[in-house]
């Protein structure tokens, strides 16, 4: 029997959000114009929130209630107006605001490196890997911050039982877009371009590791890593790289970009861990967006039960 | 126009103007346009304004004796206590908002974080300069009052520490903060040089 549920609404009887968001600038054009007659810029930017019109695209998925948490979501505006995304801004506000002109679209993603198939698959063909699913995941910024945020993508370890590994592959390496005429961020050296990212094969392969395309339902959003990224939940958000280009397996630990930049601050694993403090801040706590006390971090980010058995033995301490 | 006339018209809105980023802020609040994370913008706002009103107080000398403007040195003492101000709201969000006036997590982060040691500091130097602003303090410290109020190069110099160290890599804002400070100081330095060596050739020349 075919449930039909609201995301199976054919793409076409969907009012395209260019048009509604349209109307939704008019108006905040005519506040903005009294305002302005009022008094000046500030007052406008005030009373106008800003609004982007983004081409987003329903997807088609299955929801998984074995990995996702039932905890309130995020706001989507939110999680699509405030977060990390280095190559356009360092400012959290600023991605949104500055990724207008990227173009996620055509899209390839170069499979290689320890593989028995190496393989370059087209955003189409990326899409057909495995069967897209909702993650509903919590994500734990380094800074001390977190969100609820539903994730639609695919297991990893789908891609990578296509392509392979040989048993020399033991990392893998993830490598993000360089496009400095579209990611102004990429023309400051704050980090060494382009942005690098990396797991252990197990840790690759781990269910919950996600090959992520969308969230709320949608396309991603081109500040929130389009049109492809990697989403490790019990990890630090950075470890999570957006807009990959490049899935390579390796034999050696590969050098990850915040690591290159501040190595006693920022290991290779990365693991969420209240216990174990930022040099210069504490991760016993974290303030989730939208509520106003604080809440204790969990140790994984809550994950411990699907990941833990990765890293036994390990002094988490010294592997930070 | 005379000093009276100017104070009048200038005074009032100097002040509104220092007021404006906490009106801001206010209003942002009321509509709830603070962003995602309304504690973070606003301790970012705090003491982004501190350090600025800080160094707006300090230019006020340079500014002074480069146009030969001297009126301008009866705006100081508003400024320093706008930058102490702001300096308040800044702890006050830290302790109320941030750490909700849990003591020993404060007082661990204190000694545990360079940067808020930093901060801390820089705060706590302001502390006497406000207490001290009043003429009647001015009068009775007599001479003593200038060498007391030069902590505020200690204080700013704290400040900007304080922030060049919270920042996770990209450290433009509080360098830039760090150039403006070492004109501020670099000034103050070479205006005394000048006027040693201007003394001891008026002393030749006398002999």
């Amino acid at each position: 029997m075919l449930i039909r549920k609201p995301a199976d609404i054919p793409y076409s009887e969907v009012t395209p959000k260019e048009l509604y968001l349209s109307r939704r600038k008019f108006l905040a054009a005519a506040a903005g114009m009294g305002a302005l007659a009022l008094g000046g810029e500030t007052l406008r930017q005030l009373l106008s929130p800003d609004l982007h019109v983004e081409a987003a695209t329903r997807l088609q998925f299955n929801k998984d209630n074995r990995y996702s948490t039932n905890e309130k979501l995020t706001p989507q505006q939110d999680v699509t107006h405030y977060n990390n995304f280095y190559e356009f801004s360092t400012d959290k506000e600023g991605p949104a605001e500055l990724s207008e002109s990227f173009k996620p679209l055509p899209w390839t993603v170069s499979v290689e490196g320890h593989v028995a198939k190496p393989q370059k698959l087209d955003y189409d063909s990326l899409l057909k890997v495995a069967p897209l699913e909702e993650r509903i995941y919590r994500l734990r910024c380094v800074e001390g911050w977190s969100m609820i945020i539903p994730w639609i993508g695919f297991p990893l370890k789908a891609l990578v039982d296509r392509v392979q590994p040989t048993s020399k592959a033991k990392f893998v390496e993830f490598t993000s877009v360089m496009r400095p005429e579209e990611m102004p961020g990429q023309r400051r050296a704050v980090l060494e371009w382009p942005y690098t990212e990396g797991l252990r094969l197990d840790e690759a392969m781990n269910p919950l590791t996600l090959l992520t395309v969308g969230l709320y339902g949608e396309t991603l959003p081109n500040q929130n890593g389009a049109p492809v990224r990697i989403v490790v939940p019990w990890k630090y958000g950075f470890k999570s790289a957006k807009s990959i280009v490049k899935i390579r397996f390796t034999e050696d630990m590969p050098r990850t970009a915040w690591n290159k930049a501040t190595p006693n601050e920022y290991g290779f694993y990365s693991n969420v861990n209240p216990e174990v403090d930022h040099p210069r801040w504490s991760q016993a706590k974290e303030r989730r967006i939208g509520e106003f006390f604080k809440r204790s971090t969990l140790m994984f980010n809550g994950y411990g039960d699907h990941v833990a058995s990765l890293y036994s033995g390990m002094d988490l301490r010294k592997n930070f | 126009m005379d000093n009276k006339t100017r104070n009048r018209l200038l005074k009032p809105l100097v002040f509104l103007i220092a007021l404006w980023p906490l009106i801001g802020l206010l209003l942002r609040g009321a509509m709830g346009q603070l962003g995602a994370n309304p504690i973070e913008r606003i301790t970012h706002q705090t003491g982004w304004w501190t350090l600025a009103l800080l160094m707006i107080t300090l230019a006020v000398t340079p500014l002074r004796k480069l146009t030969g403007q001297y009126w301008l040195v009866q705006y100081r003492r508003m400024l320093g206590l706008f930058a102490f101000f702001y300096g308040c709201l800044h702890m006050l969000t830290y302790v109320w908002l941030d750490q909700f006036f849990d003591a020993q997590a404060i007082v661990k982060d204190v000694g545990k974080r360079p940067f808020i040691t930093m901060g801390t500091l820089s705060f706590v130097l302001m502390v006497p300069l406000a207490a001290t602003s009043t003429q009647k303090a001015i009068r009775r410290l007599g001479k003593r009052w200038q060498t007391l109020h030069k902590l505020i190069y200690a204080s700013a110099a704290a400040g900007v520490v304080h922030f060049l160290w919270l920042v996770k890599k990209d450290i433009s804002e509080p360098a830039t903060f760090a150039v403006v400070l070492g004109l501020l100081l670099g000034y103050r330095v070479l205006a005394a040089a000048l006027e040693r060596r201007g003394a001891q050739r008026t002393a030749a020349a006398a002999d």
